[in-house]
């Protein structure tokens, strides 16, 4: 199916969806929001550009394998986990930092973003894979 | 309140059970969609359905104001969905391979391993 | 050092993760490494969980009954240690028997992470966390099982993936079920419970519902059709897998909750399991009995072999549980391996049907004594391991004076030797029906796979000639499981409520 209009407004929509999805994976931990969430969303950019322009050229402005996504996502979060041991802690206690940040503020960091941010890669990847082998067999 | 959820997860139950009886894998799927959301409820309602307060720690304190409600049954409920949706977006894929290479929905046609 | 506990699941990740990342050779090797640093780490588990007692780790530093307990008694480090030898004689197995097309898709990444699942369902201590260890296994066994897309591999993963679904919501009702009553899903925490509340009926149904959820996945009677219609359809070396270990998870969930938390109206619940051990044992062995695939054939002796692990369980006492467990160590070993001598079958002659098959005594005379080994010690022939397990089950059936069990659990032993001789006869001993001449070339692939059946031919052969030490892990063992509250002082420590 052509139509301008969706292909227009998927390739506008998917650096909003991007950055919204990020905006739900920081808040995410005291507000509604997280990587799991975000991982949808950011999916579901990739996944309309899909429908309007197809497979090869979604796989194209995405540039990376999806599951290479998956195996820096789970990384990520192992490197989360695993950061406590490294400080003598038990395994996955939350360790948390203050860091001042310009524009931003003072943040609060701590290995659950970490974390989140693995499930948010690993999110994207595994979706992106069952999509897009879905739509190649089509 | 909780009869009715009761009422309501006994019929997605019922309805699940039913499409996962069919003989089409398309309503295969739609059952374990509908099964998957029934246990869920069903964990919210047996987790104790209560009107009470935020489990939040407000600042200043060290403990959530009393009574609060319990969050475990959601972080389970969480945890399913995530559980449940892997496992369904899975699924799709490979009700969509089945119906390619054996060019049926009928479950009756797929019995070349039973043999 | 507390580390060692969660290093079951964390290697096989680091592995699955270097296998997905790294390119092609490197990342094969990788999907190696994993499982061979897993044996080593698991036998240093149970080298010091024997020395030391039951081991306990809270995650986050979050103290029990509140956080997720990973617990590791004899018992589980028993079972981590067989998932390491398994996992290892696998991976080299595959090196070169599957095909490239497999690996390109994740194949080892996959295989590591079905391995992190299991140990993690064996390690666990939460009731709830072992359901999220089973969802880890059972989706990275889905996707082993349709890898390569054939036909048979898809029509098959549809009746495994909706039985096993299926059997995850029991699973999850009933720890509902448990929450919803008792308010914990620590594993410690709800036996003291059920032990003050064990005559409610709500407690009764959690019960009956993941025994019926750990039976799907163990494959007992009569919920085990999913298996025989399922495992022999993909690569050998994944059934291999899947025989030596998936149901084996079942069977470690059954033996755990019923010898842990639901231990007190055993009029039910051991009486039941009594019943349905000896329904499966006779009908998994019948099943067998007529199939003329390998692979079939052998999948129906999976559920029979259950049924003697149930037996145990059933019975009751520390030597009927021992028997078990010794069952279980003789079983996956045995199992295991011949799936994998049926895959070098298949690569030598290409097929799986046995009247197709023949010739080998002649021609490959150290398969035909290598498959000898497991044959025999599946059907109990002494002094070979299967022997030990089934002395001890029957003798812990006599004291009982259970007479019924026990001369089941005989008979289905002859038929299990009847089907092994069959597949002795078709596959060895009758000339090759195809009768045109072929030579095997022996290369990096035939010695791949011709390796680990000797490996596991040795441990099997181990375990059964040189069986004292092994009968005093299991009996220490089954003492552990008999004393529940050995393990509940372990994790609750200073906290009762």
């Amino acid at each position: 199916m052509q139509s301008h209009i969706l292909k227009i407004a998927a390739r506008h929509l998917l650096l909003p969806f991007t950055i919204m999805s990020i905006i739900i994976l920081w808040r995410g931990h005291n507000q509604p929001g997280g990587g799991f969430i975000g991982g949808l969303v950011a999916a579901s950019a990739f996944i309309l550009y899909n429908v309007a322009y197809g497979v090869q050229d979604a796989k194209k402005i995405l540039r990376l394998d999806p599951r290479t996504l998956i195996g820096i996502g789970l990384a990520i979060a192992l490197f989360s986990a695993l950061l406590s041991v490294f400080l003598r802690m038990p395994f996955m206690t939350g360790m948390w930092v203050d860091v001042f940040l310009p524009l931003l503020g003072h943040q609060h960091f701590g290995t659950p973003l970490l974390f989140d941010t693995g499930v948010y890669l690993t999110v994207l990847g595994v979706i992106l894979t069952v999509v897009f082998t879905l739509s190649e067999e089509s | 309140m909780v009869l009715l959820y009761a009422i309501l997860i006994g019929v997605m139950f019922g309805a699940a059970v039913y499409l996962l009886l069919r003989r089409s894998i398309v309503k295969l799927v739609f059952g374990l969609v509908l099964l998957s959301q029934a246990t869920n409820l069903f964990i919210f309602t047996i987790g104790g359905y209560e009107k009470n307060n935020p489990p939040l720690v407000e600042k200043g304190q060290l403990v959530p104001t009393a009574p609060y409600v319990d969050p475990l049954p959601q972080a389970l409920i969480l945890t399913a969905i995530v559980i449940s949706f892997g496992v369904l977006a899975f699924t799709m894929v490979l009700m969509h391979r089945a119906h390619e290479s054996i060019g049926t929905d009928d479950l009756h046609q797929m019995r070349d391993t039973d043999k | 050092m507390k580390m060692l506990i969660v290093s079951p699941i964390l290697i096989p990740l680091v592995a699955a993760i270097l296998a997905l990342l790294l390119p092609r050779r490197l990342g094969k090797l990788a999907g190696v490494a994993g499982p061979a640093a897993l044996l080593a780490a698991s036998l240093a588990l149970l080298h010091w969980v024997l020395r030391d007692g039951i081991q306990v780790l809270q995650i986050g530093n979050w103290p029990a009954p509140f956080g997720i307990t990973f617990v590791v008694d004899i018992f589980s480090a028993i079972m981590v240690v067989l998932t390491g030898i398994i996992g290892f004689a696998l991976a080299v197995y595959s090196f070169h028997s599957i095909e490239p097309e497999r690996f390109k898709f994740g194949y080892y990444s996959l295989f590591n992470i079905l391995l992190m699942g299991v140990a993690g369902a064996f390690t666990t201590g939460d009731i709830f966390n072992m359901y999220v260890w089973f969802e880890v296994l059972l989706i990275s066994s889905f996707v082993l099982m349709v890898l390569g897309g054939e036909r048979a591999q898809i029509e098959g993963a549809v009746k495994y993936v909706t039985l096993n679904l299926l059997s995850s919501t029991f699973f999850l009702i009933a720890v509902a079920i448990l929450y919803g009553k008792l308010g914990t899903l620590n594993m410690a925490d709800l036996a003291v419970r059920v032990s003050q509340t064990y005559d409610d009926t709500l407690v009764k149904v959690a019960s009956l519902l993941l025994l019926g959820a750990f039976g799907i996945k163990a494959a007992i009677f009569p919920l085990y059709f999913w298996l025989p219609a399922s495992y022999h359809t993909p690569p050998a070396a994944v059934s291999a897998l899947f025989a030596g270990l998936l149901t084996k998870v079942g069977v470690y969930a059954i033996i755990r909750t019923f010898t842990l938390i639901f231990i007190w109206d055993r009029t039910v619940t051991h009486n039941v399991i009594l019943i349905i051990a000896g329904f499966t044992m006779f009908f998994g062995v019948i099943g067998a009995v007529v199939q003329f695939d390998f692979r079939r054939l052998l999948s129906f002796h999976i559920i029979s072999q259950i049924g003697y692990m149930m037996m145990g369980l059933g019975l009751f006492t520390t030597v009927a549980i021992s028997g078990s467990l010794f069952h279980i160590i003789h079983n996956i070993l045995a199992k295991t391996n011949l799936f994998l001598i049926s895959g070098f079958v298949y690569h030598l002659q290409g097929s799986y049907a046995l009247k197709k098959l023949g010739g080998l005594y002649r021609r490959q005379p150290l398969l035909a004594f290598l498959f000898i080994i497991p044959a025999f010690s599946l059907a109990g022939i002494p002094p070979l391991s299967g022997f030990w397990s089934k002395f001890l089950l029957i003798k812990a059936g006599l004291q009982l004076e259970g007479w019924i069990i026990v001369s089941i659990a005989l008979i289905v032993s002859l038929l299990t030797l009847y089907s092994m001789t069959k597949i002795w006869a078709e596959v060895f001993w009758k000339p090759d029906p195809q009768a045109k001449p072929y030579s095997v070339e022996k290369n990096a692939k035939y010695y791949s796979m011709l390796m680990p059946i000797i490996f596991m031919a040795a441990i099997n052969a181990l375990v059964g000639l040189y069986a004292e030490p092994f009968l005093n892990l299991t009996l220490k063992a089954a003492d552990q499981l008999m004393h529940p509250s050995i393990y509940i002082e372990a994790v609750l420590g200073g906290y009762l409520p």
